[in-house]
């Protein structure tokens, strides 16, 4: 009884806290705010809406019942299906959903000011982002495992189920040619950052080589070997940067680095698993659980003032960074942080045939996405902390604010973000970079954010290390995502190819595995490309597809969902799913509309390639981009018909479950529900 | 220091240090019938959990 009154008690002051600090970080205007104001509100949203709305999910609508044994259990193979401790369970479905997308959305989306993308952030992932992770996992629990578009198939219909493996097969593609783009601007002329980024695939092998063959299966020593290693080469890289014959090698164009990048990325699809993709997967793991780690213990000792206004001017659709309105264009960049379709995925498929009991489904799913929204929000103050001018500088492109380092700060300062020539360079040599003007991407101004951050507390004369350590970090699993999506990328064509030629469909037929490769890498290579040659920076292009992508993937993963609650007797408790897919349908929808439709050159795709061939005909372009502007209109052609596919993909997945829903409401015939039957669990 | 040994051990699953040992022990348990096959080594053991761990999507955004 009294236990009972402490634990409301705390809830009951655990809330008011909550509200307290949400509060101060909404309210706050003029005067400047702590960002432990931040991290506080979004810790107790994030424990209110886990220890309430996932329990309630987990109780009322799923029926979640621990005395079921698990896939795992039942089909224990000690291979794939393996019953596994849910710390770990939860460490690999954690490091497999957290990828660069958090930490690179936030700090695109802070050009609105730290507010807007805060708040989504937090009620995206509680109320949406989460339920889809834990639902999904729930589902592909109770069907053995079985995999997003198998789900889709089985249960709605053949047309969802095959809307939905194109849909990932395009998404995959678009991804890994922002993340390369990412890498590249952050290469650019920077000997340092890429020595380092070269030294870390060398570095891979060795640890491969040492993991299969001169210590089989001591995954700890290699791996610590590999960290070591990967640390000297951040100082390395100092060297090599200081070095007159050295730093010339690594010191590139955009163009080179993106050919390095589409290079390598054929090699890693190509080469073994063992040499390359799994060892650097390993590091990258270690990499980023200790430095979202290290982070947050330096915003909680640190406590930053956050300099970057609440709201800024740029939300009515004038922003530099990326054109488009706050509404839907904050939640279409956020992504990630909030939704992402993507671990509909990894939730489906993997994680599940590894989960022991049912009761872990909640701390998993649920659990995992509040930890990925946490990094997000540490992203968000990483970006924020910075003088909003020094932002804006480093992250608008060349085009929109001039080429001339005179020219951009006269601009950024006329906007009221006060920013001056002195300030840049002295930034830039501090962290040891020639220059820090329009390195867009996000990953440069997150790495200054984070140098200033780390290196207040561990060191400051270490700045330029930690500027480069970031940059190793973001790159080394942007790499990482890299290789394993053009991997899956390929496995999904053969296995598309295979229904036409059967040969094709082999996976280990050597002819069809180099030309899968060879035509997924040419795909995002493509896209990658012409991110480098678009005088605005390509990010701004590329980002906003790849977030109408990736939430057109969270809202089939939610139909999906949706539809078998629907199915299964739960119509009034469908909302928990139909809700958010509601929203996802409304944002994606405005979205894909205002890219094809806008007159706003700097949001609608048709209308920026009818602006530049008309430009281009009357010869008004200057004579570099006159060069280009062919290949610029082409492109933006294309990704308006690329965009008009995916919300019609999402479309007909939606339709194709409502009108099953109906049936089903009709009491007519439907697909039969794929439910594993009731096995006791005998586990516990 | 009970507790910092479970740590470790939850690390080494976490890994994979530890798949060998657990592949033996489910070997003892499930397969060590006489005329079985016998287990596999450390290496050729390490060869295919390397590949199967690679198969499906495994990373996202």
């Amino acid at each position: 009884m009294m236990k009972a009154f402490w634990s409301r008690a705390g809830w009951a002051g655990l809330a008011l806290l909550g509200a307290v600090a949400l509060a101060r970080v909404a309210m706050a205007r003029g005067e400047s705010l702590n960002a432990l104001w931040l991290m506080t509100a979004a810790v107790c949203v994030y424990l209110i809406g886990y220890r309430f709305y996932s329990a309630w999910i987990a109780a009322n609508v799923l029926a979640i019942d621990a005395t079921r044994a698990t896939p795992a259990e039942r089909l224990n193979n000690g291979r794939d299906y393996v019953p596994t401790h849910r710390w770990v369970v939860f460490g690999h479905h954690f490091a497999a959903i957290a990828g660069p997308g958090p930490l690179v959305g936030p700090t695109l989306a802070a050009q609105f000011g730290y507010l807007p993308g805060t708040l989504w952030i937090l009620i995206g992932a509680v109320l949406g982002g989460a339920v889809q992770d834990m639902v999904s996992l729930f589902l592909s629990t109770r069907r053995n495992g079985r995999s997003l578009g198998q789900m889709a198939r089985d249960e709605i219909g053949a047309i969802g189920g095959t809307a939905a493996l194109i849909g990932t097969f395009l998404i995959m593609i678009i991804l890994i040619a922002v993340l390369g783009l990412v890498v590249v601007n952050a290469m650019k002329h920077s000997p340092w950052g890429t020595s380092t980024v070269a030294a870390t695939i060398p570095i891979a092998m060795l640890v491969g080589v040492y993991m299969r063959y001169l210590r089989p299966g001591r995954v700890l020593e290699a791996s610590l070997l590999g960290v070591v290693l990967l640390l000297a080469s951040v100082v390395f890289g100092g060297w090599v940067d200081h070095h007159p014959v050295l730093a010339a090698w690594f010191d590139h164009d955009g163009l080179p680095l993106a050919f390095s990048v589409i290079a390598y990325g054929f090699a890693a699809a190509v080469l073994p698993v063992w040499l390359l993709l799994a060892p650097r997967d390993y590091l990258s793991t270690y990499m980023k659980l200790g430095t979202v780690l290290m982070l947050a213990i330096a915003i909680l000792w640190l406590r930053p003032e956050i300099h970057m206004p609440a709201i800024t001017p740029f939300i009515d659709g004038s922003g530099p960074i990326f054109g488009g309105k706050l509404f839907p264009f904050v939640f279409i960049t956020i992504a990630c942080g909030a939704i992402s379709g993507f671990h509909a995925l990894i939730a489906s498929g993997t994680t599940p045939k590894l989960i022991s009991s049912e009761g872990d489904i909640r701390m998993i799913g649920y659990g995992a996405m509040l930890l990925e929204s946490f990094v997000a929000i540490m992203a968000m103050i990483a970006a924020t902390v910075l003088e909003p001018g020094v932002y804006f500088a480093i992250n608008s492109p060349a085009g929109v604010v001039g080429k001339e380092a005179l020219d951009a700060v006269n601009t950024i300062s006329s906007w009221g973000y006060e920013v001056s020539v002195a300030q840049m360079q002295h930034l830039a040599s501090a962290m040891g970079e020639s220059t820090l003007f329009a390195r867009t991407g996000g990953a440069p101004s997150l790495a200054v954010g984070m140098a200033s951050i780390l290196g207040t507390v561990f060191g400051e004369h270490l700045l330029a290390l930690w500027y480069h350590f970031a940059i190793m970090f973001e790159a080394i699993f942007i790499l990482t995502t890299l290789d394993a999506g053009t991997r899956v990328g390929r496995f999904m064509l053969q296995d598309m190819l295979g229904n036409l030629h059967p040969k094709l469909g082999e996976t280990s037929y050597t002819p069809s595995v180099i030309l899968t490769s060879a035509l997924v890498v040419a795909g995002w290579g493509y896209f990658l490309y012409i991110g480098v040659i678009d005088p605005n920076g390509g990010v701004n292009i590329l980002w906003p597809l790849f977030g109408i992508a990736n939430q057109m993937l969270a809202a089939i993963a939610l139909s999906v969902a949706t539809g078998i609650l629907i199915k299964s007797g739960k119509v009034n408790k469908a909302w928990i799913t139909g809700l958010p897919l509601f929203w996802l349908l409304a944002i994606t929808t405005t979205a894909a509309y205002e890219k094809i439709f806008s007159d706003d050159i700097r949001v609608g795709f048709f209308a920026a390639a009818n602006d530049l061939s008309h430009k281009l005909s009357i010869g008004s372009l200057p004579p570099e981009k006159a060069a280009v502007a062919p290949q610029l209109i082409f492109n933006q052609q294309l990704d308006a018909w690329l965009t008009l596919f995916f919300v019609l993909m999402l479309w007909v997945v939606v339709l194709d479950m409502l009108r099953m829903s109906r049936r089903k409401l009709a009491g007519l015939a439907v697909l039969p529900d794929s439910e594993a039957a009731y096995v006791a669990s005998r586990l516990i | 220091m009970r507790k910092l040994i479970s740590v470790w051990q939850r690390v080494r699953q976490l890994s994979g240090d530890d798949a060998y040992e657990r592949y033996l022990a489910h070997y003892a348990e499930h397969h060590a019938q006489a005329n079985a096959a016998p287990p596999l080594s450390r290496a050729a053991f390490f060869k295919q959990w390397q590949d199967q761990q690679w198969t499906g999507v495994k990373r996202c955004c």
